[in-house]
């Protein structure tokens, strides 16, 4: 290679790298979506809060449903809990997942704040999160009758991105369609 | 009236950045003095107008006018008014303002103080730094106007500074950082000017190094005063967390330290040029791509600016224009005939070189590391984070390559060295530093192999600076005389590595010893950790300026002596309700004690607890403060400013423009 177009290489490179940065301005980087989307909740066997049960994947599915990953150690489940709560009034059921938390703990959180959950799923240890891939709570999955997943939200739930973004899909899994 | 006044200054400043970019460069074309002797005059007048700017904007902030939208959304009427100054750069418009007075700063100062430096280069370096400045100012105008207004509907009160910023730290933080990103800017005008005249000498290296050496050390004080304020400020102790933001602080660092040392190869021996050119560029197109990933959004990170695509595709064309054109002038211009002066392998040259390799893959692999996420998914390839593991697994050992080469660098010669005289100047140092590091880690009881193999290389490098400095003062014979010959670029050099030797010992103590407890405590309880009880005294409620917080007050004892009182909090701040967590610390050359405050739990007045025991943590800061005294120090240097009688004459250009 003569030693004058050595000298390109440092420009080709760049070239490179900003036609990368060019195609980074479309992309959102804080988009996640779960490696799961549409396909079936994992399977799993673990103990249900505060009964004297054992949960599976049967045994939580056959009706369209929210599953909110949620503990008492992150502030912002706190701050979706009474959304939450609401929308189990209005009849939307929720399961919970009771995510890297106390058994004790998160008893005394549903007895002072109320349960908005059907069931809760104690996953003490994080497996069910590990397999469903959970970032961090709260995080909220829409799961159809069949027990796929169908949509996955990072964030806390509230009136805006329910309205906006749940609400829609939900409509349609009642009906029985796929988003 | 205030706001529109720092407007009009804003267009202002940016039509003088417009003629300085292009009247002294055409003047410099065409050989045109009248032309070339406007640069300095519109350099001042640059930094005038942007002052008034942003003493507009830091009136606006002052006096809570939240008609002005920037002030409506990061300050409050209830903020410390040292906050209130401070929020104008807690924010992209505001600190956008900030970047582009510190640039203007540069320019003026660069004017000002280069009456040694030929018409003709002066011409050109400020023309580039006009070029430089038209880029900031109209993105901040066009894009991200801090002078916005909210009107007719002006808000009753602001949303208030982010809490996370309400803090002393935060006040310096970024006005540091952005003189070391900007100050690289003076350098990448030089590299600029020489291609285009097409004189890569001494000369210009000489020209350059001191503004370099300055802006790394306001590039290392930034980033260690960035680390700090995390380890404080975010309530878990650690120091340095591989984020994108850190990182795009970082690479300009590193390409730094690879510049300022190549920088003295071709100022002392005139070899390694176009390399030096092509690391001037790269360090300050390292600031650039910076800017680009904090402000783009095309990144996660948890301290990037609101981010907008208009805004990420103007600085992306900006980066192209900067960096693509100086990239090709590069490859058009830089000689390609290698210098004839040569150097043996074993030689200064040759450690210095060695030092660029390893801080140019450091800075590379950052880079990877920093963009792969960007890759794969622009890639298709899916979602993925590039964390600490990776980052670490490469940089350490990077480091610990770098630091045998150090201890010799500073005893070494210049051309020509051998090395049985290395082998005998530096046996002693050697084996003395294996020795430190075979015992001084017994001294903290545990014995941990990493602690001792960074006291033996630290070791290593103090000793080699020490046998250097004793050489260089005459071995001791008349040790004050000895002393008064050591320039001030020895001082800052020996400074430097000195700093470095720190902050390897307290990298490495600080991970390998640092113990941490989680506990849930209630008043009356107490808790040992590393032979401290932590006695948890009283649970109580204070009030601050614009918070409200829980406070935990502690005391430490060793044995039956009381050695701190630590009082951590857990602060709500009323104008956004945000939750903060306010450490509480025992700094300590040797060690650290460290107290925050998790969650309440339960009735009774408990809380989770976090409790640390951070041996030497502060080397590290210690460090990068050597580090940046040092890089100051060097600029103090006489011969930097001994050339005025001389290049006074050629100062009219005619002399020197028919040469170059």
């Amino acid at each position: 290679m003569p030693p004058r177009l050595k000298l390109f290489l440092p420009l080709i490179l760049f070239a490179i790298l900003a036609l990368f940065l060019l195609r980074g301005l479309e992309l959102d980087p804080k988009e996640l979506p779960s490696a799961l989307i549409d396909r079936p909740l994992p399977e799993f066997s673990l103990p249900a809060l505060g009964e004297e049960k054992t949960l599976n994947r049967v045994s939580v599915t056959g009706k369209a449903a929210l599953f909110n990953v949620w503990a008492t150690w992150c502030v912002s489940c706190r701050v979706e809990h009474p959304y939450l709560q609401q929308l189990a009034d209005n009849g939307v059921p929720i399961y919970g997942i009771n995510y890297k938390d106390e058994n004790a703990a998160a008893l005394k959180w549903l007895d002072e704040l109320g349960n908005p959950y059907l069931a809760n799923i104690v996953d003490a240890q994080g497996t069910l999160g590990l397999d469903l891939g959970v970032y961090g709570a709260p995080e909220t999955y829409l799961v159809d009758a069949q027990g796929v997943i169908r949509y996955r939200h990072v964030g806390v739930v509230d009136d805006r991105v329910w309205k906006t973004l749940l609400e829609p899909i939900y409509q349609q899994l009642l009906q029985g369609g796929s988003p | 009236m205030i706001p529109e006044i720092g407007h009009f200054a804003l267009i202002m400043a940016l039509a003088l950045a417009l003629i300085l970019a292009i009247v002294p460069a055409w003047g410099a074309w065409c050989r045109n003095v009248a032309a070339m002797s406007l640069a300095p005059g519109l350099a001042m007048g640059l930094l005038f107008f942007v002052s008034i700017s942003f003493v507009c904007l830091a009136y606006a902030f002052l006096q809570d006018d939240f008609s002005v939208k920037v002030v409506a959304s990061n300050s409050n009427s209830l903020l410390p008014p040292v906050y209130k100054f401070s929020a104008l750069w807690g924010n992209h418009e505001g600190s956008l303002l900030l970047w582009a007075l510190i640039l203007c700063a540069w320019t003026a100062a660069v004017a000002l103080f280069s009456s040694q430096l030929p018409l003709l280069v002066l011409s050109r370096v400020l023309s580039v730094m006009g070029g430089v400045a038209v880029g900031f100012l109209s993105f901040s105008l066009l894009t991200s106007n801090p002078f916005e207004r909210l009107l007719p509907s002006i808000p009753s009160d602001g949303s208030d500074l982010n809490p996370l910023l309400q803090d002393p730290g935060l006040i310096i933080h970024p006005p540091l950082l952005y003189m070391g990103y900007v100050g690289f800017s003076v350098a990448f005008a030089f590299a600029i000017a020489a291609l285009l005249g097409g004189r890569l000498d001494a000369a210009w290296a000489r020209w350059s190094r001191p503004w370099t050496n300055v802006a790394w050390a306001f590039l290392s004080l930034g980033i260690m005063l960035g680390s700090w304020w995390a380890y404080y400020e975010l309530g878990w102790g650690g120091w340095w967390f591989w984020d994108p933001v850190e990182n795009a602080s970082f690479m300009p660092w590193l390409a730094g330290t690879a510049l300022i040392h190549s920088l003295a190869v071709t100022e002392k021996r005139g070899v390694f040029k176009s390399w030096t050119v092509l690391l001037a560029i790269f360090a300050f197109s390292l600031s650039l791509l910076g800017t680009f990933m904090v402000r783009s959004g095309v990144l996660t990170s948890v301290h990037a600016f609101a981010t907008d695509p208009a805004r990420g595709m103007f600085i992306l064309l900006f980066l192209a224009v900067v960096v693509g054109g100086s990239l090709t002038l590069y490859a058009l211009r830089a000689p390609t005939v290698s210098s004839r002066v040569g150097f043996s392998w074993v030689s200064r040259e040759s450690l210095l070189l060695l030092n660029n390799v390893v801080f140019l893959v450091a800075t590379l692999t950052v880079l990877f590391g920093t963009l792969f996420p960007l890759i794969m998914d622009a890639l298709a390839q899916g979602k993925y984070s590039v964390g600490p593991p990776y980052f670490n697994a490469v940089f350490v050992p990077l480091m610990a390559l770098l630091a045998p080469f150090m201890g010799l660098g500073p005893v070494s010669r210049f051309k020509r060295d051998t090395l049985p005289r290395w082998t005998s100047e530096l046996l002693v140092p050697a084996v003395a530093a294996i020795a430190c590091g075979l015992t001084l880690p017994l001294l903290h009881g545990e014995y941990n192999l990493w602690v001792a193999l960074a006291v033996t290389l630290a070791g290593w490098l103090l000793l080699g600076l020490l046998k250097d400095l004793w050489f260089r003062i005459g071995g001791g014979r008349d040790i004050p005389t000895g002393l008064r010959r050591i320039t001030p670029s020895y001082w800052g050099m020996f400074l430097a590595h000195l700093g470095f030797a720190a902050c390897v010992i307290g990298v490495v103590a600080t991970t390998q010893y640092s113990l941490e407890r989680d506990l849930k405590m209630s008043p009356g309880e107490r808790e040992e950790l590393a032979g401290y009880e932590y006695r948890f005294i009283e649970l109580a409620a204070v009030r601050g300026p614009n918070f409200v917080a829980d406070e935990a007050r502690f005391e430490v004892w060793s044995g039956s002596e009381l050695v701190a009182r630590l009082a951590p909090q857990k602060r709500r701040y009323l104008a956004t309700g945000s939750m903060m967590t306010e450490a509480a610390i025992d700094p300590g050359l040797f060690r650290d004690l460290y107290v925050a405050m998790g969650e309440p739990i339960g009735e009774e007045g408990a809380w989770a607890i976090r409790l640390h025991y951070k041996p030497m943590v502060r080397w590290m800061w210690l460090g990068a403060i050597f580090m940046g005294i040092g890089g100051i120090l060097t600029s103090f240097d006489k011969r930097y400013r001994t050339q005025r009688s001389t290049s006074r004459s050629s100062a009219t250009g005619a002399a020197h423009a028919t040469q170059a």
